[in-house]
């Protein structure tokens, strides 16, 4: 923690700049066992939603031959077979991916987008910050499933348009935590120095700001991707994501819950697998924030 | 909240489809469609219709719905009733169990029950409100045990009051999602205050722990609690949506569901328009609340 202080005084160098607190950050988190637990638990619900499809028995739309609806667990369907005599298992397992992909996607877009928002506001302060800022507190002003949910009223459920919702959703928030950090960075002697030998506004933005303000996004983006999974399968399980008769874990919840009495394992597993996804990234996210702040307290004290 | 009220327009205003054609179905006549349009004030300029739209608002008219042709304000009246009722309920619980809760985990910090209740608050608030739901729903009346109803069913103009039962899981889930953020937050700002100069100050006059704590600190504590709770019942107005449609809860939040489902816009537009106000409004609280209860501020303030 103190040569993070000698670089931070230190104003040479400035490639070491550029790694040493990013790798800082990421070996102090994973000493934490929270870390290792939460990127475990996540690894492994990423993994059955990779390779899932290929251990299926069955493919994912088609009955269990012999199986009535809501039957219970047997050799034939380890889990039992959902609403219309499909085998649970195996909409599991092919079930999780589309999760994955909405739930990246829409956390990766909104980020971005709010980052550059906020590095753009606390750059240029004055009218601009102002009016971005604005614009971002009137898209807060909607809760996020709420504003999802009118523009699927709009539209019809589309799944570009349920990323673009959610991306829209997270946008705002990733900008307030870009522009929060980014303000105090934007003042400091390296930047004025890079604008002095006339770095272009872009690079000195991208280049010198953003590495310095990359441990709170980080935070922030496992946060969002958390919190983005449970709207995304949210979505769904209100009907509002993939249609029948795709498999997808809030799909499958949706399509299930009238035979939970009958049968609550085509309930169940997806249930647990979205609780464990969120659970894991939220663990990961409170490893490295836990980090970030201890670093942080370290190099207040040694300075 | 005007620009809010001008989104939830513009938004329903630019769908593709139409609303009178979905009404009458494909087959309608020319001539029929042109009048149902002009029945609804479909053929005026954007602005108007949004001029008449908001004009509505502030009269107290809403428009009819477009799936019964019922007054949308007859409609909202009584799941208003049962989702507001769910809230305040909700509310009332969660916020002084948040708090307590992290006072005393701020009070024994690092102990077994802090670390406990640490991890515990972690994964509960990561938790999506339908998987919570669901999750309860199975323990507690389906598979597990079969003690509590899951499905709220009600009789028209009957109040919520008169299903104590059917309220335990819905409101259950609502606790569940609130209390990890409030007791978090108190936990971090309580712990905070416990190492500040004033505090120790009260301890050196010879004050009994419990009485530096509940009347020294939390009170301190608390303004950035008070915004964190004003956030999450906001937070709340998003998560009846899914909450109500779990348990077939006949609230604001269901009926929204039904209406985008059934491209109901007038309903849509209302609902949208009180749930984001509701939020705007409490977030507007949250502020003030932050202001009231600190007694640092509410100094600076005079």
């Amino acid at each position: 923690m103190s040569d993070l202080a000698a670089a931070e005084t230190a104003e040479v160098g400035r490639a070491e700049k550029r790694t040493r607190p990013w790798r800082v950050l990421m070996l102090t988190a994973w000493a934490q066992h929270r870390t290792k637990i939460g990127l475990g638990i996540t690894l492994l619900l990423v993994g059955i939603a990779l390779i899932g499809p290929f251990l299926a028995p069955y493919p994912p739309d088609q009955g269990v031959e012999g199986q009535l609806p809501f039957a219970q667990p047997s050799s034939d369907a380890w889990f039992g077979t959902d609403a219309i005599g499909r085998d649970v298992l195996s909409r599991f397992l092919w079930g999780g991916i589309s999760v994955l992909i909405l739930a990246g996607l829409s956390t990766a877009i909104g980020v971005s987008l709010g980052v550059a928002v906020g590095l753009i506001a606390a750059r240029a302060r004055g009218k601009l910050d102002d009016v971005l800022m604005r614009t971002m507190d009137v898209l807060l002003s909607f809760p996020q499933i709420v504003f999802a949910l009118i523009l699927a009223a709009t539209v019809g459920p589309n799944l570009w348009l349920l990323v673009g919702a959610v991306a829209l959703t997270t946008m705002p928030r990733a900008a307030r935590v870009a522009r929060g950090a980014a303000v105090e960075i934007v003042q400091r002697d390296f930047v004025r120095a890079a604008e002095a030998i006339g770095l272009p506004r872009r690079q000195i933005l991208f280049g010198e700001v953003l590495p310095n303000i990359a441990s709170p996004l980080i935070v922030e983006t496992t946060l969002r991707l958390t919190f983005n999974v449970a709207v995304v399968a949210g979505l769904s399980f209100l009907g509002f994501g993939l249609q029948p008769p795709a498999a997808d874990w809030g799909l499958m919840i949706n399509e299930n819950r009238n035979g939970l009495t009958l049968q609550p394992w085509p309930v169940l597993l997806p249930v647990i697998a979205i609780a464990l996804l969120t659970i894991g990234t939220s663990l990961v996210g409170d490893g490295i924030n836990r980090a970030m702040i201890g670093i942080e307290r370290g190099s207040r004290g040694s300075e | 909240m005007f620009a809010a009220s001008l989104i939830i327009f513009g938004a329903t205003q630019a769908l593709p489809g139409d609303a009178a054609r979905s009404i009458l179905g494909r087959a309608a006549q020319p001539e029929s469609l042109a009048a149902l349009r002009h029945q609804l004030g479909l053929d005026k300029p954007v602005w108007q219709q949004y001029w008449e739209w908001i004009s509505g608002v502030f009269s107290g008219d809403l428009g009819s719905s477009l799936a019964n042709g019922l007054a949308v304000t007859d409609v909202l009246g009584e799941r208003l009733l049962y989702s507001s009722f769910l809230m305040l309920i909700a509310a009332a619980i969660s916020i002084p169990f948040g708090i307590v809760l992290g006072a005393v985990s701020a009070r024994k910090r690092d102990s077994a029950f802090d670390q406990t209740a640490g991890v515990a608050t972690l994964g509960l608030a990561a938790l999506p409100e339908f998987v919570v739901g669901i999750t309860l729903a199975v323990l507690f009346s389906t598979t597990v045990f079969h003690i509590l109803p899951s499905v709220v069913v009600t009789e028209e103009g009957v109040g919520p009051w008169h299903y104590p039962k059917e309220f335990v899981l819905p409101v259950l889930t609502l606790v569940i999602a609130v209390v990890p953020y409030t007791s978090r937050i108190m936990r971090a700002s309580t712990v905070e205050i416990l190492e500040s100069d004033f505090v120790e100050m009260a301890r050196l006059k010879g004050l009994s722990e419990r009485r530096v704590l509940w009347r020294h600190a939390v009170p301190n504590a608390l303004a950035p609690t008070f915004q964190v709770t004003a956030l999450n019942l906001a937070y709340l107005a998003g998560g009846i949506v899914v909450v109500e449609t779990v348990f077939n809860y006949p609230g604001i939040g269901s009926l929204l569901v039904e209406s985008v489902r059934a491209r109901d816009m007038p309903t849509v537009q209302a609902i949208a328009l009180l749930i984001t106000g509701l939020y705007v409004v409490l977030n507007l609280l949250a502020d003030l609340a932050t202001i009231l209860v600190s007694p640092r501020l509410r100094t600076s303030l005079e």
